[in-house]
């Protein structure tokens, strides 16, 4: 089992697409739910999967079979993500439908108003795109910041200043529009 | 508690505010969305799309060699036979 593995990372290695197409259907879906944490689309969320398959498969030279494909997907995917942020306006960042009136999440403070939760939104899809990712990951989604270090190719401390820069800023632009957090 | 402490913990509170807004306003994804397409027809399109272009992308240079190419077989049809034996 574990031979038949290492024998798919080998032949995607040497760019065999039968191996490609097997990685492919084992990480599609672990992928995807990564790239709808950052984009929030799920329509974007599909485009930005098969973008970031497809930069694997033309950097399959470069994989390096004994640090597993997952981590090294898992990156690709996430700078894939970084870059259609990147491409994106502050308003088309987020689904349009969430834009004016954002649902209150399950389990979500109900003293917090509908549109507080919408200037939060759009004060967040204001921030550089780098900063909203770290936020994303490891606020939002609560993700170890391990994983999140890993995921963006940084270290841990540079995630933390992330994660911080993007909440002062927040802060910043909330208290400029009058709202005190 | 000195005063640097004390901002220090308005600061975190503060912080903690913020996240708290912030979770608030959007809702996570969570680890189990529901993602049922198969998206390999869609790999495979982009893939095909991208030999076709590799393929029908031709260098600039390619082309200039081949326009002065010609023009010499039509300006001097004797140097035909040269040309063909360099191709």
């Amino acid at each position: 089992m574990r031979d038949d593995a290492d024998g798919v990372l080998s032949r995607f290695r040497h760019g065999d697409v039968d191996a490609f197409e097997t990685l492919f259907r084992m990480h599609q879906r672990a992928v995807q739910g990564w790239v709808l944490r950052i984009v929030r689309d799920p329509s974007a969320a599909e485009d930005v999967t098969v973008e970031a398959f497809w930069r694997m498969h033309q950097a399959h030279a470069r994989f390096d079979p004994a640090r597993g494909f997952e981590p090294w997907a898992r990156r690709i995917a996430t700078h894939a993500a970084l870059d259609w942020l990147r491409r994106k306006r502050p308003e088309q960042s987020m689904a349009p439908e969430l834009w004016n009136t954002v649902p209150a999440p399950p389990g979500g403070d109900p003293a917090i108003s509908a549109e507080l939760r919408s200037k939060t939104a759009q004060a967040f899809a204001r921030l550089p795109a780098k900063l909203r990712v770290a936020a994303l990951l490891a606020v939002v989604e609560e993700r170890p910041h391990k994983e999140v270090a890993d995921a963006l190719g940084i270290s841990i401390g540079a995630v933390k200043l992330r994660v911080f820069r993007a909440l002062r800023i927040l802060r910043k632009d909330l208290s400029q529009q009058g709202i005190t957090p | 508690m000195n005063n640097r402490d004390q901002e220090t913990g308005n600061g975190d509170q503060e912080v903690d505010r913020v996240k708290r807004l912030l979770r608030s306003a959007l809702a996570p994804v969570g680890d189990d969305p529901e993602l049922d397409r198969d998206l390999w027809p869609a790999m495979l399109r982009r893939m095909d799309e991208n030999t076709s272009r590799s393929v029908a992308r031709v260098p600039w240079f390619d082309w200039a060699l081949g326009g002065v190419l010609l023009a010499l077989a039509a300006i001097a049809p004797r140097t035909i036979p040269v040309i063909l034996y360099y191709l």
